[in-house]
């Protein structure tokens, strides 16, 4: 089957370090770390009080007046979104609806939407007047709510809930009416959508996309459950710069928290044709699945993260020993980011010692579905710029993880970066970037 | 040359059955799966009935029932559906060694799936206990207590929509491309869609495809409720999912789940496995027009058929039969006739068009695989199921929708439609294999 080879032609990035991929970028190199005391809500009785929250915005300003309504619509993960969307085609040149509407030079029709979405959780303090007005004998009532409780939730209350919503509302904005999926792989999501789009693309299904993830994790929800779960750390409430600590071995727990991560992607020959900045070429897909009883971890050999891995590198035509760069999930879970340290170890062999591994979240935080997103923005600033930033907290590494923890900054060139995920519930993905030629 | 793709099996969980062929049955008869909901008490609510899935034990599919005792709805569900269809298919489940002739990393999964439902005791308990009237304003720390005291942890992480895809994972040792969507009402049709895709690039041989889901929930009614989506034909369920008809009033709301086992030629021939179907083509769009209504015109369902119809690379006269999304709302109904008459031109009133969701309710996540389902069965057995409940015909819609009996004819292309809230929509078309 006759398949184009796709790049990236634009960025955009919200995170904990900032509201774009300049100032992603900049803290990243600085070893900045956007984690500290959750503000959104008051942790108290929290296991975790930390996360990554995301400086202020205002959302009007990423919105075209025609649209501005629409906001009282938006979940904190839609609004993320808009955002990164808003910087990544701006990047790229293209000229929407949503960027400029007298001068649009996309064929609507031909550019699809992609996006990684994790659940988006209600907001409890919008709900709360319903269900204070539904009590019987200091219980809730369900009948009560039924009868007069609903009265007093907003009646597009669902909508902004509905995970598709990001996609939906962006492809509103920018006027994108080709095909629109949304990939809700929890901690995958960002490259599963990718991965996705790139595909579109190499198969003519269209000929731009934008692709990424959103979410916002920093609610009480979100937080109880990683808190239950045990994966977020109760440790070092009160040094949060240190709390998140890949492949470390005092690592305790992951941090959680908000952001976005958005792409362009389009064929090398168009991007060529228009002239546009090429970031880089996704030269690689692998995708699988752990299987493990214990649901919210990875198997302990990391067995689905291996085969991602492989099957990218293989897609890519490449050997572990092109890889430069790889940017694992690496989140901060002794456990999980041991068996991950292990596949990555049977999928690239003697290489796995020697190739730079720089994880992000002890800076970013786990931000759902937009960390593998951001993570390959990462990795294409890393790629354009020639260097690698120092991992932080990874002072000691763990025992039995033997990779190449980035210790101290480097200048090199960047051929090929490996970026990988994996999720509670087993999903995978691997992804080759390229140095454009 | 890309690999043609094929079903080689189905499995389904639904109000008309926990198998595929009661469903067909309770089809051909023209059956209701609606009655008054007894999942949770929802009698005061605006809707106060719905299509569910009763009397299913998913323990029944497993041998080790003990590694999905935490499941949702939507993913116990899942797994009778997956280990039927999987039996059709000839595919082991639960075995470290299969011999099923399947590599398991070209074995994937691709779902369109659901959130499981919130642990509704505690979940209203802990608002109750920790909102401030008086101050508008909740108490973290109540709050917190009572979510740490009383949620489960395995119960929470079962809410979250990739949790089906990891038990379909757990049953069949799936290693392959495995993602899960959730594009609203037209998730497992885009599933369904991308699994052909994956295997057409040749990233897999075998796709476990489908849909899983349950909005049968109090935040779920209560959403739909206030959206005014839901039909409030509280004193007929039975009748009260009418498309097409003048007196329709909203969907109802139904669950379950439904897969199906894509299968590349040359997989299905080496492993000498019955054929029911071909997979010819699949589109996608985004109707870019408003987050609560489709575009007036169905631009977007247009774009969608049109990009399904060109991919399978026939024209809209090879089609037989339309499997419409058909919901029973306004909305949905007037515009998507509008749709098909746009694509169909000449042809559109020729072509029996009907909407099995006036039986079973609409599945949302699942809907567009279990639908497909029955496309599938047309085409197996030369016969359209009926559209139920059309006793007042809308004078503006005025397509052939096979009303209220089942027909006799020979349905060899079929074209599944699903939409979803927000805008996205899929279609996909399957044909007799030859």
């Amino acid at each position: 089957m006759s398949s184009a080879r796709v790049v990236i032609t634009g960025l955009g990035a919200i995170s904990p370090l900032g509201l774009t991929v300049a100032s992603l970028w900049e803290g990243l190199c600085e070893g900045r770390c956007g984690i500290g005391k959750i503000t959104a809500f008051d942790p108290v009785g929290f296991s975790c009080k930390l996360a990554g929250q995301v400086p202020d915005f205002k959302i009007q300003s990423f919105v075209p007046k025609t649209y501005r309504k629409a906001t009282k619509l938006m979940s904190r993960d839609i609004e993320l979104a808009i955002v990164a969307a808003d910087e990544a085609i701006r990047s790229s040149k293209l000229i929407t609806k949503g960027i400029d509407a007298e001068n649009i030079n996309v064929d609507p029709t031909r550019m699809a939407i992609n996006l990684g979405a994790g659940l988006i959780s209600c907001d409890l303090v919008e709900l709360a007047p319903s269900v204070a007005a539904s009590i019987t004998d200091g219980r809730f009532d369900i009948h009560k709510w039924g009868k007069d409780g609903f009265e007093l939730v907003t009646p597009l209350w669902l909508l902004k809930y509905l995970p598709n919503m990001s996609a939906c509302h962006i492809g509103i904005i920018h006027d994108i009416q080709g095909p629109s999926n949304t990939i809700t792989c929890a901690e995958a999501s960002g490259h599963l959508a990718i991965s996705e789009a790139s595909q579109i693309i190499a198969r003519g299904g269209a000929v731009y996309a934008l692709a990424g993830g959103a979410e916002a994790k920093v609610n009480p929800i979100v937080m109880i459950r990683q808190c239950l779960l045990k994966r977020a750390t109760s440790e070092n409430n009160d040094d949060p710069t240190t709390a998140c600590r890949p492949f470390d071995a005092d690592a305790k727990g992951a941090v959680f928290g908000e952001g976005a991560g958005m792409i362009v992607l389009e064929t090398i020959e168009n991007a060529q044709k228009r002239d546009a900045k090429i970031y880089a070429e996704i030269a690689g897909l692998g995708q699988s699945n752990n299987i493990n009883p214990a649901y919210e971890h990875l198997e302990p050999d990391g067995k689905g993260i291996q085969i991602a891995i492989e099957k990218a590198m293989a897609d890519a035509q490449i050997g572990p020993e092109d890889l430069d760069l790889i940017i694992p999930h690496g989140t901060g879970i002794a456990d999980d980011d041991l068996a991950e340290a292990k596949a990555i170890e049977a999928a690239l062999g003697k290489a796995a010692t020697k190739t730079a591994v720089w994880p992000t979240k002890s800076m970013l935080s786990n931000t759902g579905a937009a960390t593998g997103a951001l993570d390959v923005i990462a990795a294409v600033c890393a790629m354009s710029e020639g260097k690698i930033p120092a991992a932080k907290n990874c002072d000691r590494k763990a025992n039995g993880c033997n990779l190449n923890i980035v210790k101290q900054p480097q200048q090199t060139k960047i051929r090929y970066a490996l970026c990988c995920s994996y999720t509670y519930g087993g999903q995978t993905a691997a992804l080759v970037l390229k140095q454009p030629d | 040359m890309a690999e043609r793709v094929l079903i080689t099996g189905m499995g389904l969980v639904c109000p008309l059955g926990h198998d595929v062929e009661t469903l067909w049955q309770a089809m051909l008869t023209g059956k209701s799966g609606m009655a008054k909901t007894t999942i949770f008490d929802a009698s005061t609510f605006a809707s106060d009935f719905s299509a569910e899935v009763k009397n299913y034990d998913p323990a029944e599919y497993t041998k080790k029932p003990q590694l999905h005792k935490d499941s949702n709805r939507g993913s116990g569900f899942a797994i009778g559906a997956t280990a039927q269809a999987c039996e059709q298919a000839r595919i082991n489940i639960e075995t470290d060694q299969p011999a099923d002739g399947i590599d398991r990393s070209r074995l994937g999964i691709y779902l369109g799936a659901g959130e499981g439902s919130v642990d509704n005791d505690v979940f209203f308990a802990a608002l109750v206990k920790a909102w401030d009237a008086e101050a508008g304003e909740m108490d973290w720390g109540r709050w917190a207590e009572v979510a740490f005291g009383q949620m489960d942890p395995a119960r929470e992480l079962e809410q979250e929509p990739n949790m089906p895809a990891a038990h379909i994972a757990m049953l069949t040792g799936a290693r392959g491309p495995t993602r899960s969507c959730l594009t609203a009402c037209a998730a497992s049709t885009q599933a369904v869609g991308e699994a052909m895709m994956l295997i057409r690039k040749g990233d897999a041989d075998v796709m476990i495809a489908g849909g899983a889901h349950s909005m049968i929930h109090p935040l779920g009614v209560m959403g739909f409720n206030r959206l005014t989506a839901l039909s409030t034909r509280n004193d007929s369920p039975e009748t009260a999912s009418r498309p097409f008809s003048a007196s329709r009033d909203g969907f109802i709301l139904g669950e379950g789940a439904a897969i199906l086992i894509l299968e590349s030629l040359s997989s299905a021939k080496k492993r000498g496995v019955p054929i029911l179907a071909e997979v010819i083509g699949y589109g996608s769009s985004s109707d870019a027009f408003r987050v609560t209504d489709m575009h007036e015109e169905g631009r977007g369902a247009i774009a969608a058929m049109t990009a399904a119809l060109v991919d399978a690379g026939i024209s809209y006269k090879d089609i037989d039969h339309i499997n419409t999304h058909g919901t029973s709302t306004v909305e949905n109904d007037s515009i998507e006739t509008r749709a098909i008459k746009a694509v169909f031109k000449e042809e559109a009133k020729n072509t029996p068009a009907n909407s099995v969701k006036s039986m079973f309710g609409h599945l949302i996540g699942a809907a567009g695989a279990a639908e497909l389902i029955t496309c599938i069965l047309a085409i197996r057995d030369n016969i359209v199921p009926p559209t139920t409940n059309l006793n007042d015909p809308d004078p503006q819609l005025d397509l052939d929708y096979v009303p209220n009996e089942p027909r006799k004819m020979q349905v060899d292309v079929v074209m599944n439609e699903s939409f979803g809230f927000g805008g996205q929509n899929n279609v996909v078309i399957v044909k007799r294999y030859e």
